[in-house]
């Protein structure tokens, strides 16, 4: 079946290599550590490394990019407590996200919607030997203090809590720990990527249910980066401006044919199929927020759609995981055409 | 001609795939790669790699769509396999959370090692340090640490490859046994290919 080749595996095996990448971000720091050596440049840029590492060093880009590149082709889920977490983890979950309400919840109860509570991240970090994420409001460098002393294992700064800064992001190049950001079209992933973000996730729209934004941001991504690497490096060098991103980002990126870090779907997958969906528009991996434990089969549904995300590329395990689930017993969902402008999630942060 | 498949559930597996096919190029062995999902894919493999990712996931994902024992008979019938983090943490005998006690996961258990999950801690702990390896002493090999386990303990046919020092313990980073490889680190991150080259003379011979 050729369709199934689509976007190829292009996508995910380029000819460049993960430490190629990490070391291009390295030199783009250089200049700036010559800048600030003259007291030229302030601090938003990776420390460079020592020829060599004689005691362990930590925190270093290789492993603040490197811990996504082991999620790939995994689920990570949202969850509210201890049990949850744990039905995550026996599911076959890659990760959890600790948060205070499911993002279904966030979107009813309105108000202020903050970091989830330090004691219930704690008390999931000493119950799951899986990875333990959290989110923090967009642009609360305080929310992501905590989150890094309390040993949280990456960050997602999220347009699901209320933003605190309407104009800046972290600078997530002064954490040890990895950050996760979401973007909606290339030139939002390469501002948050040139901001330090370790993983990019499409947006979506959180707690909906409905796949359909999703589709559509993975979509403009793809569609984004084949189109800037047929641009001239003249107008590449003009879209750049355009997008606000460094010029040496976007080449990387058009060279890569692929977001240079990895990339996964959110928001609003709900069924297996929906899982299997995102990885065949070109997904690395997929975050399932409300879509599991709003749900009335949680556990079921968490293990088809780890089984689908794996298997995306073979129907018939995905055809599986399906019938692991029933249609009845997914969440309601909500048509996004009904939501008011002011409702929608992912115009947050841009 | 050699073929090498690659676990291919979850994990990092594509960063294995350009790693050997920049060994082959080094090395002008021939060889092909496949990503090994179904029960067909094993067929006609000389060697097997199984990659980092989450280990409870791969185990898991493995034993539901019925290959890991598959996987298994390969390994036993003496195909060079190269494991890499999560994929030593699949190969080991006795396996335990360093945090969570009581904790079962489904696992290949074909090499007499022992090793704790997590050891060094959460994500902020990983770490890169300089290696020394045996049979490697023209340079220091990099070793990437990402949530990364420890062998502790080693018995019958493993030996140790190379060792490091972390708080003031000394702890085992690479093992192998007969034709197998396990490293706790991610030799596929780094430009360095001398750990797949290892490999795939192991599966040339």
């Amino acid at each position: 079946m050729p369709y199934l080749e689509y976007p190829s595996k292009a996508v995910r095996l380029y000819n460049v290599g993960f430490e190629k990448i990490v070391e291009f971000f390295y030199n783009m720091a250089e200049a700036r550590d010559r800048l600030r050596d003259e007291g030229l440049w302030f601090d938003y840029s990776p420390k460079a490394l020592p020829e060599r590492i004689e005691v362990p060093e930590k925190g270093t880009l290789s492993v603040k990019y490197g811990l996504p590149i082991y999620q790939k082709g995994g689920v990570c889920m949202d969850v509210t407590n201890v049990e949850q977490a744990q039905i995550a983890e026996e599911a076959g979950a890659v990760s959890v996200m600790v948060l205070d309400k499911l993002p279904y919840d966030v979107r009813k109860a309105g108000g202020v919607a903050r970091m989830a509570d330090v004691k219930v991240i704690e008390e999931v970090m000493e119950h799951v030997t899986i990875p333990v994420m959290a989110k923090v409001r967009i642009g609360h460098y305080m929310e992501a203090r905590l989150l890094e002393e309390l040993g949280v294992d990456m960050i997602d700064e999220s347009e699901v809590l209320t933003p605190v800064d309407a104009k800046n992001h972290i600078n997530k190049f002064l954490f040890k720990v990895p950050f996760i950001n979401g973007a909606r079209d290339l030139g939002e992933a390469l501002r948050r990527i040139s901001e330090g973000a370790s993983l990019i996730r499409t947006k979506g729209e959180a707690g909906t249910g409905n796949v359909e934004e999703a589709v559509k941001h993975m979509k403009i991504i793809m569609n984004d980066l084949w189109s800037v690497s047929s641009l001239s490096p003249e107008e590449r060098m003009h879209k750049a401006r355009e997008y606000k991103v460094p010029y040496e980002l976007l080449e990387l990126s058009s060279r890569l044919k692929r977001l240079p870090v990895v990339n996964f779907a959110a928001g609003g997958i709900a069924t297996p199929a929906d899982a299997a969906l995102m990885m065949w528009l070109g997904a690395d991996g997929v975050f399932v927020g409300s879509g599991i434990f709003k749900s009335s089969d949680p556990r079921e549904r968490a293990e088809a759609i780890v089984l689908a995300t794996s298997m995306w590329d073979d129907p018939e395990s995905v055809l599986e995981a399906q019938k692991m689930i029933s249609e009845a017993k997914s969440m309601m969902g909500i048509d996004i055409s009904s939501l008011r402008p002011e409702e929608l999630l992912q115009t947050r942060g841009i | 001609m050699v073929t090498i498949g690659i676990v291919a559930f979850q994990g990092g597996f594509y960063e294995h795939y350009a790693m050997l096919l920049r060994a082959f190029a080094e090395t002008s062995i021939e060889g092909e790669v496949k990503l090994v999902k179904k029960k067909k894919d094993l067929e006609g493999l000389d060697g097997i790699i199984i990659p980092g990712g989450e280990s409870t996931t791969i185990g898991k994902i493995a034993h539901k769509t019925g290959i890991l024992y598959d996987i298994k008979e390969v390994i036993e019938s003496g195909k060079p396999t190269l494991a890499t983090c999560a994929g030593a943490i699949m190969l080991a005998k006795k396996v335990r959370d360093a945090k969570v006690p009581e904790f079962s996961q489904p696992l290949l258990g074909v090499m007499d090692i022992g090793v704790v999950r997590n050891y060094f801690g959460r994500q902020r702990e990983s770490f890169e340090l300089d290696l020394h390896i045996e049979g490697m002493d023209e340079a220091p090999y990099r070793g990437i640490f990402i949530r990364a386990p420890a062998i502790v303990d080693i018995w019958g046919g493993a030996r140790a490859i190379s060792k490091i020092t972390y708080n003031k313990e000394e702890i085992i980073v690479f093992a192998s046994q007969g034709s197998i490889l396990a490293t706790t680190f991610h030799p596929e991150l780094t430009g360095d290919a001398r750990i797949h080259k290892r490999f795939i003379s192991l599966v040339k011979r």
